[in-house]
């Protein structure tokens, strides 16, 4: 498809946006309209089944369909029942959906337009669209283009949420391949303390593709939790995109498991904008039939004294195809750091395939940085000695590929959480003991 | 019990055993031992079903079954055992969980129902006893991190639990203490009865003064060249394998 011009269609005919975000969306449709959609040949997405993405017959008319808003609860992933829930439907936040358990002093969820007029403005002034320095493709820009039913989400200096920030993104895909372009900024204010869940549906049988885009700034000695979990099913694309800017001292734990869709790419860009700041990021993708999951992650150290580390793994089965690109940058007065980064992927079957590529760039001359990636199948040792115990090859295998996904479930802190994707997985692997 | 009849097994293509005949009954001890690179532990590996190894000929039956067309499973659920030379470390599968899916697992092949956790928990205190295995290494991840005689003494364990018919004990005495070695003897020495019995492959005789054989076959060269008793492993201790090597190749010459 032309999409600068079927784009441009819906640009131009999108009700006027008349709070402080049109100029921001002029800008980034500008932007958008440079850089087009991404294509095979730009580096970042040569192994992606770009032309899956944006296909013809996009329904993207940016309304909220007549879902029924009490099936709304039967997406509550079992495990985080008791949250502050947060809808977007087809990529359009949902405020009279959305569900506070912690208290109002604690966490404030409204719209972005909201925010970009009130005491919040400067923060969204400063953060919005201030990310996007490794982006190259238009995807960041395309979806901010068209920002206007995004949410803003802030947890208060100090606060420590109870409860997790679950943000439910659904897509009506009941009348045509669906098109959802959801936009959240968040910002994790000093000395606070929160978890964000993310998680994905879709309604109908036709095809959906999500392209989101997500900046979060966890401020001076805050600390973030951050889960994304993939399991719409055959038929999913996503494109997203999730900014993370740490100031001094801040700890950020990211987990990104993906457990179906057809072409999914993940995008995490962590910036270390401040001394003394940790982060950790895991994944985990168990793919099979023709999934492909593509996990593209920065660590960009700019300051001195971080400490980063990120383990991700994969298990593709059937046709299925897994993808990792780790880039850490050193800058140059980044001193001290610490960065390490690892991925690993087993193959179940011939027709299944993994790339995997890390780049290190180091300016700073005293750093301790290591990288390593592994493809490989099953270990036959291994396996031997289980079935010579009587256990059958069948179960041998889940057991063994169970253990190496734990070191990621073991990530998850909220056990009812863990326990209910520990028994997708189990179930997935045909785990029966 | 077990009835080898002139089996053969090669590895890629290199041909390593030449024709072994072995027969062993209910009750029996035997032990084989050989020479570096004679072939011990590529017999042991046969009949546990390793797939490395390709039969080119000769049969394997044990209970009455033709061995060689079981599966590894169903080999170790009929009651054959193999305690690993190097029993293979498995991070993130917790020893516990496996020896009961292992146990439970056998149980449902032989038409039983599975052990409940507290008569699993009770069988598995009085086998550690046995082998004097403490419950720490046991909620660990499976032989990760642990000694050569913790290995060791693991793989005696999870024989205790599965109460095999016919043990094989692949080189178990390699690298152990005498100490470990006495309390792997002992757990042999205590499971042993009228009704199952074990093959213990080894090197040295030492193990042989701890678990008394009933027979002892020296294998060479990828056959069994010499039958005896336990007086055959004395000698070979006083003599070194030299001897049976010279017999052999004068035979041959």
């Amino acid at each position: 498809m032309d999409a600068k011009i079927f784009f441009k269609e819906i640009y131009q005919h999108q009700e006027k946006d008349t709070s402080n975000l049109k100029s921001f969306q002029q800008k980034n449709w500008d932007a958008f309209s440079e850089l087009g959609l991404p294509a095979i040949k730009h580096e970042e997405w040569k192994y992606t089944k770009v032309k899956n993405l944006f296909k013809d017959g996009l329904v993207y008319d940016q309304q909220a369909s007549s879902i029924n808003k009490d099936a709304l609860s039967n997406f509550i992933l079992r495990g985080t029942e008791k949250a502050n829930h947060v809808f977007f439907i087809n990529g359009i936040y949902q405020a009279g959906l959305t569900l506070v358990a912690d208290s109002a002093d604690d966490l404030v969820i409204k719209t972005l337009e909201a925010a970009s007029g009130d005491e919040d403005a400067a923060f969204v002034d400063a953060y919005l669209g201030g990310s996007y320095g490794y982006n190259s493709d238009g995807i960041n820009a395309l979806n901010a283009s068209f920002s206007s039913g995004g949410a803003f989400i802030k947890v208060r200096k100090g606060a420590v949420l109870t409860h997790p920030v679950v943000i439910h993104h659904i897509a009506d895909a009941q009348v045509g391949l669906r098109f959802s372009q959801p936009r959240i900024l968040i910002s994790i204010e000093s000395l606070s303390q929160a978890t964000i869940i993310e998680t994905y549906n879709r309604i109908g049988t036709n095809e959906s593709l999500t392209n989101e885009v997500m900046e979060i700034c966890v401020e001076k000695e805050a600390n973030l939790r951050y889960i994304k979990i993939q399991n719409e099913g055959g038929g999913a694309n996503h494109t997203g995109t999730t900014h993370i800017r740490q100031l001094a001292k801040a700890v950020t734990h990211a987990v990104t498991i993906t457990l179906s869709g057809t072409v999914v790419r993940n995008n995490l860009n962590m910036v270390m904008d401040g001394e003394f700041g940790e982060s950790h990021m895991f994944g985990l993708y168990l793919l099979d039939g023709n999934t492909q999951a593509d996990n593209h992650t920065i660590v960009d150290n700019a300051m001195p004294n971080c400490f980063s580390n990120e383990l991700y793994k994969g298990i593709m089965d059937g046709s299925s195809s897994g993808i990792f690109n780790g880039k850490i940058f050193v800058r140059k007065d980044a001193q001290k750091t610490n960065a390490y980064q690892t991925n690993k992927n087993i193959l179940m079957s011939e027709n299944s395939s993994a790339n995997t590529k890390p780049q290190l760039e180091i300016f700073a001359d005293d750093v301790k940085c290591s990288h390593g990636c592994t493809i490989g199948k099953l270990d036959e040792d291994a396996l031997f000695y289980l079935r010579a115990r009587g256990i059958s090859e069948q179960n041998a295998k889940a057991l063994l590929l169970h253990a190496f996904a734990a070191d990621i479930l073991q990530q998850i802190e909220i056990e009812p959480l863990r326990e209910y994707i520990d028994g997708l997985i189990s179930d997935r692997l045909t785990l029966n003991i | 019990m077990l009835k080898i009849e002139n089996l053969h097994a090669r590895i890629e293509e290199k041909e390593i055993l030449k024709g072994i005949n072995l027969n062993i009954k209910p009750g029996e001890i035997h032990a084989i031992m050989g020479p570096n690179g004679s072939g011990k532990s590529t017999l042991a590996s046969v009949l546990a079903g390793r797939t490395d190894y390709e039969v080119t000929g000769g049969s394997a039956s044990f209970m009455g079954k033709d061995l060689l067309e079981l599966s590894p499973e169903d080999r170790a659920r009929e009651g054959l055992f193999l305690a690993f030379q190097y029993p293979v470390e498995i991070p993130g599968v917790s020893t516990t969980n496996f020896i009961k899916s292992a146990v439970n697992e056998k149980r449902k092949y032989l038409g039983l129902e599975p052990l409940d956790a507290v008569q699993f928990l009770k069988t598995m205190k009085e086998k550690m006893k046995l082998v004097e295995i403490d419950q720490s290494l046991l909620s660990r991840s499976l032989n990760e991190g642990f000694s050569g005689g913790e290995k060791k003494r693991n793989e005696i364990f999870q024989m205790a639990m599965l109460d095999p018919k016919l043990a094989i004990l692949d080189e178990t005495d390699s690298g152990l203490d005498i100490d470990a070695l006495r309390i792997v003897a002992n757990g042999v020495n205590q499971l042993r009865n009228n009704d199952n019995a074990f093959l213990i492959v080894t090197h040295y005789q030492r193990l042989l003064d701890y678990i008394v054989p009933d027979f002892v076959h020296v294998l060479y060269n990828g056959r069994i060249v010499k039958s005896g008793t336990k007086e055959l492993a004395f000698e070979l201790e006083e003599k070194g394998y030299d001897f049976i090597k010279a017999e052999v190749n004068e035979a041959t010459a």
